[in-house]
């Protein structure tokens, strides 16, 4: 692997909430270099967004605090940066889309202008270049007709061309890291696969770095090259998505994997039922010693609920926090 | 649809509505009790069946009502509301003389409670658990819950009594005649205390509206993007922010402009400012109907015309109004 751009390491966020402490991010770590993807899957209040959030500079504080670890971009640590330094970076060297393009958007402002802001604040273009700048990078999305849609609000596009000016608003100043948080979930389908298409041609184009965060492990397949799987705020497993699809180790993982539907070109008359990973996350403030995952799990051992799993080596380069492998590989 | 055709279409509403306006007034007024001829009779001194006979004939009051609205009404279409029982003038031109006054006086309280209670609205929805926001909350509260006749009598006292910085009656002083910045300067000084009088309670409202409606907007998800765009948090307030949390305020100070009008009455008594306020007052009293439909006529036309700017306002700032509603 290339220097790293991005490396989070031992990363952990808590928030005060009515019921105590909430651990949300607990020692995340991972590192990605340019032109890579990683993707960042989990059920929803597993801490893929606040992931976001952190790299970014935006926990919101209170009542959230970053209680320790660092995000380094290409070594400098940004949870040390002031403020003023956090704002040159965002938009500019780490730009994220967000998962509702439909309210994503300012209504108020145009299209045009909201892209040109970006350009102005960062590059410090007039408002005519900028303007002809955010013209280019609509062009690059693909959006028809670039010079009629700068001047257009966002009410006046479909949720797929919003999306896509999210992405051009995000690229324009060519970022070397790039945060998508879900970027086509509040999607149709067939816009689902031209927004990763894009994303993909895009960072052939401009080498960047994409965290892709997502519940949807089809998408994962298609678009990542390295994935954590994370729970409860952990990282519960990590590794290529070749091995990660192909071998996942923990069972929280494999249901993931089991849940995504198979389309069959002639289905039985019997269709087998959707599959489903019982119980619920459980409350973050209060999550115990064992293993987060451990109610919910189909092979859970009694060692299990009283001690939590570390991150363990499956093979060179996958690892998952599941006594199983220590179970299959003693120690 | 194109502007033109649009406040074309609101101006044919707008007559309609004056029409109905008219009727309406007229009716409601002629079922109200008391005898206008009583009252003009009593004025002069005397009233005998002859002469309160005489007075209604000459007034027009003997005739059938349908009949007194016709005629009321075709005068109206000339640009005619009458002749004032009381003042024994032309109402549009008593109107005429004051209507300056009172749009004055509604439009600096008007304007003083938008622009400074968004602007306490948006500090106080910037730390909305901070001391600045509870102070302005309960500050809106008690501004709120005054009646705008004791705010008046109690500003009256300390400025006449305790600290007598700013005139508390009429509208300039005689002493300063003619025209020129001396006597614009006078007038400015006269209306510093009506104008507060007035604006405190709204001022009030939109504190609070504007710091509700600005809480909202803050939490919205293009503010996070404002944000991850890495603009400082004075753009993403004063601008993406701020031109969405106007919306709700721009048009509650379009519907309040009648509020107002009815708020300048109590006001403009108590400050002796020479307006409709105190026009309508001597006119109720002295059961002047026609200077009071003449009074009510106009309010109905300045809450139109505020209305339909604000509608235009509102174009102005919501772009998904312009291009008629929602995708």
């Amino acid at each position: 692997m290339s220097e790293p751009v991005l490396e989070v390491d031992n990363l952990s966020v808590t928030f005060r909430t009515r019921n105590g402490l909430a651990q949300v991010l607990d020692h995340v770590s991972f590192s990605l270099g340019q032109g890579e993807t990683l993707g960042i899957v989990g059920e929803s209040g597993c801490g893929k967004s606040m992931t976001a959030l952190s790299i970014m500079g935006l926990v919101p504080t209170p009542p959230g605090r970053i209680a320790g670890g660092a995000v380094r971009l290409r070594g400098e640590d940004l949870l040390s940066a002031g403020e003023r330094r956090m704002r040159s970076i965002r938009g500019n060297e780490i730009s994220m889309i967000f998962q509702e393009p439909m309210t994503s958007l300012n209504p108020v402002f145009t299209v045009g202008e909201q892209i040109a802001e970006t350009v102005r604040l960062h590059e410090g273009l007039s408002q005519r270049d900028a303007l002809a700048r955010a013209v280019e990078t609509l062009k690059a999305v693909g959006i028809p007709a670039p010079e009629k849609r700068v001047s257009e609000y966002p009410h006046q596009l479909s949720g797929g061309m919003r999306q896509r000016v999210m992405i051009a608003m995000a690229l324009a100043c060519n970022p070397s890291v790039l945060i998508a948080d879900e970027p086509t979930t509040a999607l149709d389908v067939t816009v689902q696969a031209q927004i990763f298409d894009l994303l993909r041609e895009l960072q052939d184009r401009t080498n960047a770095a994409i965290v892709l965060i997502t519940h949807d492990m089809g998408a994962i397949a298609e678009t990542a090259d390295k994935v954590v799987v994370m729970y409860a705020g952990r990282i519960i497993e990590s590794g290529t998505v070749g091995e990660i699809l192909a071998d996942p180790r923990h069972p929280y993982t494999q249901g993931l994997i089991a849940c995504v539907p198979h389309f069959l070109a002639n289905p039985p008359v019997e269709r087998p039922p959707l599959v489903e990973i019982p119980g619920l996350v459980p409350p973050l403030s209060d999550l115990g010693t064992g293993c987060a995952f451990a109610p919910r799990c189909r092979h859970v051992m009694p060692r299990c609920r009283g001690e939590r799993p570390p991150l363990m080596a499956a093979e060179p380069g996958h690892e998952a926090a599941c006594w199983l492998l220590d179970e299959a590989v003693p120690a | 649809m194109k502007i033109a055709a649009i406040i074309a279409q609101r101006l044919f509403y707008a007559a309609i509505l004056i029409l109905a306006v008219l009727v309406l007034n007229f009716l409601l007024l002629h079922l109200a009790p008391g005898d206008p001829a009583e009252v003009i009779a009593g004025e002069m001194g005397g009233a005998t069946q002859e002469m309160m006979a005489e007075i209604r004939a000459a007034y027009g009051l003997d005739q059938p009502l349908h009949v007194q609205l016709g005629i009321y009404l075709g005068r109206a279409l000339q640009g005619d509301l009458g002749q004032s029982f009381f003042y024994n003038a032309p109402v549009v031109g008593l109107i005429l003389g004051r209507l300056g006054a009172t749009i004055l006086l509604v439009v600096t309280s008007l304007t003083f409670a938008v622009v400074i209670g968004t602007l306490l609205g948006v500090l106080a929805a910037r730390k909305p658990t901070g001391l600045f926001s509870n102070v302005i909350t309960v500050l809106s509260l008690v501004g709120y819950s005054a009646p705008v006749f004791w705010t008046g009598i109690i500003l009256v006292i300390v400025f006449a009594w305790v600290f007598p910085i700013f005139p508390i009656s009429g509208m300039s002083d005689i002493r300063l005649a003619g025209g020129g910045i001396e006597h614009v300067l006078d007038v400015a000084h006269h209306l510093v205390l009506p104008a507060f009088t007035l604006g405190v309670i709204y001022l009030a409202q939109y504190s609070r509206l504007s710091r509700a409606s600005m809480l909202e907007v803050l939490g919205a998800d293009y503010i996070r993007t404002a944000r991850a765009k890495g603009l400082s948090e004075s753009v993403v307030v004063g601008k993406h922010a701020l031109r969405n949390a106007i919306l709700p305020i721009v048009t509650i100070a379009g519907l309040q402009f009648g509020g107002l009008i009815s708020g300048a009455v109590l006001v403009e008594t108590v400050f002796s400012w020479p307006g409709l306020g105190t026009l309508a007052l001597d006119a109720i009293l002295g059961r002047d109907y026609p200077t009071i439909l003449g009074i009510l006529f106009f309010s109905a036309v300045i809450v139109i015309v505020a209305n339909l700017l604000t509608d235009l306002c509102y174009r102005l700032v919501d772009p998904r109004i312009r291009s008629g509603g929602h995708k």
